[in-house]
Parts: C-alpha cells; sequence; structure tokens
C-alpha cells in the first residue's frame, strides 16, 4: 500500500494502483530522458500519469531528478511520498532519502555507492554501470538497463519499452536500436536472478485507449494550432523556450511560421504587427521578457489589437530562479504598462485546460480586439501528463469582427459601437485603410491628443469591453467539494489539481469544505466569487508566491479577510500543505479561535 | 480603397490631413517625394503598409491614404515585419527618425538587415529630436550645442549609411529633403528593390536644427562610376563623410526572409501531411 493510496478511494485493483517513481542523478546523463521514457511506459501501459522535474540551472552537471505518479485514475498533483527512487549516484539518494516512504522501494546503481544499512525501506543494489560498460559497451545505457529492471520487477510491460526504443533510437540506425534493446533485456535479466521482496506491480493499466502524454507546454502550443494561430514570434527564454521550438517545427507543417526575434520587445511588436495584417499571432515568454513587453501591451490594448501573450512563470525577480516555479507575475500581468490600460488574464490550470484555455484566449483576443496575457508557470509548463485526444468541438473557433457593406463607407476603425467592439479591417481590404494609433485618437483613428472629452469616451470604450468578459470569467469558474462550505479555498492557476486533492482528503476527514478556480483573473467573475464567500467562515488563498498577488486583488473588491497560505521556496504544494491549512482553519474556526495567514 | 489607374496621382494618397510639422520642415519634401513615388509605381492604396514610431517622422501614417501602423518610439521594425510576414503581397514602408532608428530602435536594425525582409526604410534624419524640443541625436556631430548637451555633445555621431552597409542591408541609398525629385526617384528604386532597402534622407529641422544653410554646399552626386555591388567600395564611400553624398551606395540581390519562409514551409510539409490529427499522432 503506498501512501498516496490512501486518498484514492476506488472499486477495482488497477484503479486502485498508484505510486510514485523519482529518478536522481547527474544532470545530462540522461536522468530526465530516463524519466520520460518512464513516464511514455506507464500512460502507454494504460495508466493516468502526473510528473515533476526540476533540473539544475547548468547546461550539464548538477542535480537533476525527474518524478512521475502513475495511477489507475484522473491524477491532480504530483503526490506526497515516493514509492519507488531510483538513484543512480549517491547524491540522489541523500537528496530524495527523506521522501521514500517506510517501506518504499530503492533501486541504485551499486557501482555508484552503497547506501547505509536502513531496515524501513526495500532497497535492491544493481550494479548498473558496469552491466552496461560490461555487457553492451557503452556507459550511457545504464538508464536503459535500469528501465529494464524496472519493467521486471514492477511488472510494466516489456513490449511498451521496446516500442518506445526503437521510436526513440531509430533515426539512430539499427545498431542503436538493438544496442538499446539490449541494454533493456540486461536488466530484465538481471532481476530475473534477484528475490522480490517489494509489492509494487503495475501490469497493464485500466484505459485500454491510447491518449496523448503532454507536457503543459506541448499541451497549449497544440492548441494554438488548434485555434487557427499561424504566427508565432518569440525570444528564449527558460521555461518557455519548448513553446517556440515546438510551434517552429508544428506550424509550418500547417502554413504557419516561427520568427525568433532579437528580444522581446520584437516579439510582441512583431506580433502585433502580423495581428494587424489579419493573422492570429502569439507569443510567448517569462518574467524578464514579460517585463519587456509591457510597453507592447499598451500599444495593443489603445490600438485595439487581438494578440495572446504568453507567461510562464519562473522565479522571480529580475532573473531570479530561471528554472523554478511561482506564481508571481499577477501584479504585472494585470496591471504592467502605464495609464488605464485594460487587457485580460487568465490563467491555466492543468496540462488539458493548457489546449482548451489557450483555444478560449484567442477566441476572447479575437472577439474582443485586446490582448490576452495567459499565465502558466514551470511547474504546469514542464510536468507532463495524460490528455485525453483533443475534442475540438469543445471550444468553437471564434473569428474577429470585419466590417462590410455600409461600414466601409466612410470607415471608422474605433468607432463607437453599443458592445464596445468596432470593426476591424485587415489591410487589402477595399475602404478599410486606417491607422492603427497608440496615440489618443478619435472614431476614425485620427490622432486626438488634445481632446479631453474624447479620451474619457475612447477609455470608456476599452474597459466598456470588460462587462462581456466577466460573463464569460463567471461561466469559466469551477468550484469543487461543497457548495456552500464553511471553509472555502480560492486559487489560481497550476494549483488548481493540488487544491482539488486537498479538499477531497478535507472532506473525507469530515470538514465542510469547497474551492472555487476562476480561469479569467482579469476581470474578475465577481458574480461567483460573491456567490462563493457567501456563508463561509473563512476561505483560504493557497499562491505559489511571497505576498498572495491574488488575495491582494481580490481585497480591492471584497472586504472579506482571506487566510493566505503562501509558499515562496520555487517549488510547487503538496496536497498535504493544503489539507494542513484546512484542518488548522476549520479548527481554529470551529473553536472560536483566530486564523492566521501562513507560509510553507 | 482602389484607385483607378488614371487616379494613381501624388494627390491621390493625401488624406487630406495637414501635417502637424513646423513650415519649412524637411518631412514635408520627404512627404511630397513619397507619394510622387508611389504614384509612380502605382500601388494601390489598399495594399500598402506604412508603419511608423515616434518623433515628427512618426506622424507620416496620418498623411498618406492607405494603411498605417503609428506604432512605439524605435518599434517600426519589428511591426513592420509582422505585417510583411502576415501578408507578403502588400507593399511596406517603414518610416522613423535618428533618434527613433539610431538610438532606441537601433537594436532592430541589424536584425531587420540581415533577415533582408523586402520593405524600404526611410528615415528622417535631423540629427536632432524635434518633438521632444531640441535635444542631440545619435547623428548630431561632435561638439553639438544642445539643450542637453548645454558645454557641446561629446559623442562620436554615428554613420547610419556605414552602419546599414555593415549589418547587411541590401539597398543602402542617401537622399536630400531639399532635393525632392532625385529622393522620389531613389525611394521609388527602394521601394522596387526585393529586399531590405535602406535610405537615410537628410530632412532638416527649421526649429532647432536648421541646416538648410550648410547642407547644399556640402552636397555631392555619388560618381558615375561607383559599383554599386562593391559592398568594400560602398563602405569606403560611406566613411567620406566631408560630403553629404546623394544617391544608391550599395545594391545586391539575396533572398529574401519571405521566401524563406515559403522554403521552410515546402520541407515542413514534404516531411508530414499538413493535418493537425497528424501533428496529434506524434503525442500518443
Amino acid at each position: 500500500m503506498s501512501a498516496n493510496q490512501q486518498a484514492m478511494p476506488s472499486n477495482s485493483s488497477q484503479a486502485n494502483i498508484d505510486y510514485v517513481f523519482r529518478v536522481g542523478g547527474e544532470g545530462g546523463e540522461g536522468v530526465i530522458s530516463t524519466g520520460e521514457m518512464l513516464t511514455v511506459a506507464l500512460a502507454r501501459a494504460g495508466f493516468e500519469i502526473y510528473t515533476f522535474r526540476t533540473y539544475p540551472a547548468e547546461i550539464k552537471g548538477g542535480h537533476a531528478n525527474y518524478q512521475v505518479r502513475a495511477a489507475g485514475k484522473l491524477l491532480l498533483s504530483y503526490g506526497a511520498a515516493v514509492d519507488v527512487l531510483l538513484a543512480f549516484n549517491e547524491e540522489a539518494y541523500q537528496k530524495h532519502i527523506k521522501d521514500v516512504h517506510p517501506g518504499g522501494v530503492v533501486i541504485y546503481d551499486a557501482d555508484s555507492f552503497t547506501p547505509p544499512a536502513d531496515n524501513a525501506r526495500i532497497y535492491y543494489g544493481v550494479p548498473l554501470t558496469s552491466l552496461a560498460t560490461e555487457k553492451i559497451g557503452v556507459k550511457l545505457t545504464k538508464n536503459i538497463v535500469a528501465l529494464g529492471v524496472c519493467s521486471q520487477l514492477f511488472e510494466i510491460p516489456q513490449e511498451t519499452f521496446q516500442e518506445l526504443l526503437r521510436e526513440k533510437f531509430t533515426r539512430k540506425g539499427e545498431t542503436v536500436v538493438q544496442k538499446n534493446l539490449q541494454a533493456l533485456q540486461v536488466g530484465i535479466e538481471y532481476v530475473k536472478g534477484i528475490d522480490k521482496r517489494d509489492p509494487v506491480r503495475l501490469g497493464p493499466g485500466p484505459r485500454k485507449t491510447r491518449e496523448l502524454v503532454l507536457s503543459g507546454n506541448e499541451s497549449l502550443s497544440l492548441g494554438a494550432i488548434a485555434v487557427g494561430c499561424r504566427f508565432y514570434a518569440g525570444y528564449p527564454i527558460t521555461p518557455a523556450s519548448d513553446i517556440m521550438e515546438f510551434l517552429a517545427k508544428e506550424l509550418p507543417k500547417l502554413g504557419g511560421f516561427v520568427v525568433q526575434t532579437e528580444d522581446e520587445i520584437a516579439a510582441l511588436g512583431t506580433v502585433l504587427g502580423a495581428s494587424f495584417a489579419g493573422k492570429k499571432a502569439m507569443t510567448a515568454t517569462s518574467g524578464p521578457g514579460f517585463s519587456l513587453m509591457t510597453e507592447m501591451i499598451g500599444l495593443a490594448v489603445v490600438a485595439e489589437l487581438p494578440a495572446v501573450i504568453i507567461n510562464v512563470q519562473r522565479v522571480g525577480p529580475s532573473t531570479g530562479m530561471p528554472t523554478k516555479t511561482e506564481q508571481g507575475d499577477l501584479y504585472l500581468a494585470c496591471y504592467g504598462g502605464h495609464g488605464n490600460c485594460p487587457r485580460i488574464v487568465m490563467a491555466l490550470t492543468s496540462v488539458e485546460d493548457c489546449f482548451y484555455g489557450i483555444m478560449r484566449a484567442f477566441n476572447i483576443a479575437e472577439q474582443f480586439q485586446m490582448p490576452v496575457v495567459v499565465l502558466s508557470d514551470a511547474s504546469l509548463g514542464h510536468r507532463k501528463a495524460t490528455v485525453p485526444v483533443p475534442d475540438l468541438s469543445r471550444v468553437p473557433v471564434l473569428e474577429r469582427r470585419t466590417p462590410a457593406g455600409q461600414e466601409l463607407v466612410n470607415y471608422g476603425r474605433y468607432r463607437f459601437t453599443p458592445d464596445h467592439v468596432s470593426p476591424m479591417s485587415i489591410p487589402g481590404m477595399d475602404g478599410g485603410g486606417y491607422v492603427a494609433e497608440g496615440l489618443e485618437h478619435d472614431e476614425h483613428g485620427y490622432p486626438a491628443a488634445s481632446n479631453h472629452e474624447n479620451h474619457l469616451r475612447s477609455t470608456k470604450k476599452r474597459y466598456g469591453k470588460f462587462q462581456a468578459v466577466e460573463a464569460i470569467a463567471n461561466d469559466l469558474t469551477r468550484t469543487y467539494g461543497e457548495p456552500h462550505p464553511a471553509i472555502g479555498v480560492i486559487g489560481w492557476g497550476s494549483t488548481e489539481g493540488v487544491i482539488r486533492e486537498a479538499v477531497q482528503m478535507a472532506i473525507e476527514k469530515g470538514y465542510s469544505v469547497g474551492a472555487l478556480h476562476p480561469k479569467i483573473l482579469y476581470p474578475q467573475p465577481l458574480a461567483k466569487l460573491t456567490e462563493f464567500m457567501k456563508g463561509t467562515k473563512a476561505i483560504i488563498m493557497p499562491e505559489v508566491n511571497y505576498s498572495g498577488q491574488f488575495a491582494t486583488l481580490l481585497r480591492k473588491r471584497f472586504a472579506y479577510d482571506f487566510v493566505q497560505l503562501n509558499k515562496c521556496v520555487g517549488l510547487p504544494f503538496t496536497p498535504k500543505e493544503i489539507f494542513d491549512k484546512i484542518e488548522e482553519v476549520a479548527n481554529n474556526v470551529r473553536a472560536g479561535r483566530g486564523v492566521h495567514a501562513t507560509s510553507v | 480603397m482602389s484607385v483607378p489607374v488614371a487616379e494613381f496621382t501624388p494627390q491621390a494618397y493625401k488624406t487630406g490631413e495637414h501635417p502637424i510639422w513646423c513650415p519649412g520642415c524637411g518631412d514635408f519634401g520627404v512627404l511630397d517625394s513619397l507619394y510622387k513615388s508611389l504614384a509612380g509605381l502605382k500601388v494601390d492604396p489598399k495594399d500598402l503598409v506604412v508603419v511608423s514610431g515616434i518623433g515628427c517622422s512618426g506622424r507620416t501614417p496620418g498623411f498618406i491614404r492607405s494603411y498605417g501602423f503609428h506604432s512605439l518610439h524605435g518599434r517600426v521594425l519589428p511591426v513592420a515585419l509582422g505585417v510583411k510576414l502576415a501578408n507578403p503581397a502588400l507593399c511596406v514602408i517603414g518610416v522613423g527618425g535618428d533618434g527613433d532608428g539610431f538610438a532606441i530602435g537601433g537594436g532592430h536594425i541589424p536584425h531587420a538587415a540581415r533577415r533582408n525582409i523586402d520593405m524600404a526604410y526611410l528615415i528622417m534624419d535631423n540629427s536632432t529630436y524635434g518633438l521632444t524640443k531640441g535635444q542631440y541625436s545619435p547623428t548630431s556631430p561632435t561638439g553639438y550645442v544642445a539643450s542637453s548637451t548645454p558645454y557641446g555633445s561629446i559623442e562620436q555621431p554615428l554613420n547610419p549609411l556605414a552602419m546599414l552597409i555593415a549589418y547587411g542591408a541590401t539597398f543602402v541609398g542617401q537622399g536630400y529633403s531639399g532635393k525632392p525629385r532625385e529622393l522620389a526617384d531613389l525611394i521609388t528604386k527602394a521601394i522596387e528593390h526585393k529586399g531590405f532597402a535602406f535610405v537615410n534622407v537628410i530632412s532638416p529641422c527649421i526649429t532647432f536644427n536648421n541646416t538648410y544653410k550648410v547642407i547644399p554646399a556640402k552636397l555631392a552626386e555619388i560618381p558615375k562610376d561607383h559599383d554599386v555591388t562593391d559592398r568594400v567600395k560602398a563602405f569606403a564611400l560611406a566613411l567620406e563623410t566631408e560630403h553629404v553624398q546623394l544617391g544608391v551606395f550599395y545594391q545586391t540581390q539575396l533572398p529574401t526572409f519571405e521566401e524563406g519562409v515559403v522554403q521552410v514551409i515546402k520541407k515542413a510539409q514534404a516531411a508530414s501531411p499538413p493535418r493537425l490529427e497528424a501533428i496529434f499522432a506524434e503525442f500518443a
């Protein structure tokens, strides 16, 4: 029984499977790719997966680890304790042994180190390095030997590994494929000669259909393609670069293109130029690049240009901790830039939501001719999950309103309309000529830098779009657990799954708990928030940042003393951290004691 | 907005908005030359996009009956790149000043040049910041006394022509707003050039840096026998700054960015069917 299984009731033995595997070792020696192959093999075997990875800031060297949780049912977090640790070196052992629960399994490279005596856990010392060098002649195949060990020991179907090795190495020639298949077999044979002393067994998983295995960044890139984005401009930055790399490979297949610009200002400027000329266009970046983009966000707002700007957040300020996760850019996303500058801010909540969320972001950008900032983060962008093959009918594609007929007579690009959206002409359109204008302008786009009344009217026009967006924000807000709880939890972005899991745990323990998770953070879904907050005794707001940025935004709208739970160490929450806070607050409320903010 | 062929006159490109520039501003000459050039080339206003940044030059799109984009200070080239890539059939002209192009926007020039986007980029160079009332600019001469250099500038002026030749622009020329007919011809050549065409126009600021009296004496035609395809000779010519030399310094033909994009798309589509489902299948 794994520590993760306790919170997961189920109805069949395969559905009840829930294991956390962690692979640790020297960066650049295949730790990540070993973890990724294990992940895909488990997904193909029919399990749901949820990964978490940390990697060093160094290009080569430093400690790297990759964790995959595999279960027979939908997973909401990366789990708690580790069931199986695969340690390639002593550093990996030392860093992670405390996370392996009593009864858990440690597989280690016996050529590299010998762990001290430990009666609480089950150890398998496998001479991974010497098996690889002596039997295969290639030291790096120790990763594949280790996969063979896992396959045989934990009954993960070997065919899935064999299939994967063929796919991965076919390009390098049949010799390389054979060497890797042999390495897998070496691991398998080794295990046949030892006694199995642990209870971890997977076999084929309960899901019989094939699903996609995607990272958050891959999922949102696919969503962008699905909604019709055919132009991307960006500048390399961790942890967003793989969006550009993904689209550089995939967009041209559909007639689109990616341009790597000289900086992030140019990236968004190029996107705005393309949008002006009629393309659905986007850029993706992280904190430092997003800071540079703020001037262009203002331009998109005043010139009323659709654009999607993705910020895969990392630890800031400044260069911060480039490979670590944080939810620290919400203030900048909502308020960055000078002047009264309404833009829409959305947050992605899961790998699957990355796909549909980006589709919605483009729809909203095109529909309201506004920039839409989409917040993801390092933990979501780089974790992989199984996702059902997308159903494109779930989010019908919307296009921008263009002028026709009478609208092109004495055409006014920024004409005041009841819904504040003006038909937007596209270069090449007869009669639609105008200047997209960064100066305050009149209905025709002519500069009106000294017309005081026009400035108020135009500002109202731009903010006026919020009314319709707020209705969408309400529709897109999800709630979990009890609909009218004593203790509420409000989160945003990538914490959705972990909050949901913590709420489930708390409900099972008898607490009255419910959670609300909006997808649009600016403008806020006030109706949904108001309804949710009614009758609550306390509301906890977990955020992966120091100051509680969403809590601060909500305090501007509600006279409510939100209880902040902040985590600011560059790592995502575990379900238990949130559960503990729910328990503490619930007990304090019950006892009539005060509740207070904490950080973990 | 389609204009019958008979109406391709300079007049047909005017919006009726009167430029905000000071009477006597060099930019009037540039605008008139541009009208003339567009008419001569019969550029359909519906297919023309004029992109500008901020400064006196930035107001230019508002005076041309076409599509325009009055963007941010220094950001002409990224915006123009996006417009051109989104629709390569458009005629894209970027306009800016020496502050907009060489100071705040200077980081974009090498990349626009080396990408060889098919567009014309006109700089109205007055060696001062006119709109902010007369500070020194990147092309102001050493010793230039201005509101921000009350004791005289201690910086070397930038050489726009040498810079663009070095960066790999495939067309580099210089004109003078006081010679609008020659300037119109030069702009026509720049628009016709397939690739990134840079034209530095000496366009005096009548209010803060009136060089009308000194420029004419310094004017010189580029020697008739100058080989415009010789990059080294073009560079040497550009380094001669005693005179304001007018005409084409350098011109060569290289594949444009848009042509490269077409090739990339061909390569990608040859390897994979252009269907979303095929892309999904890669991740199953």
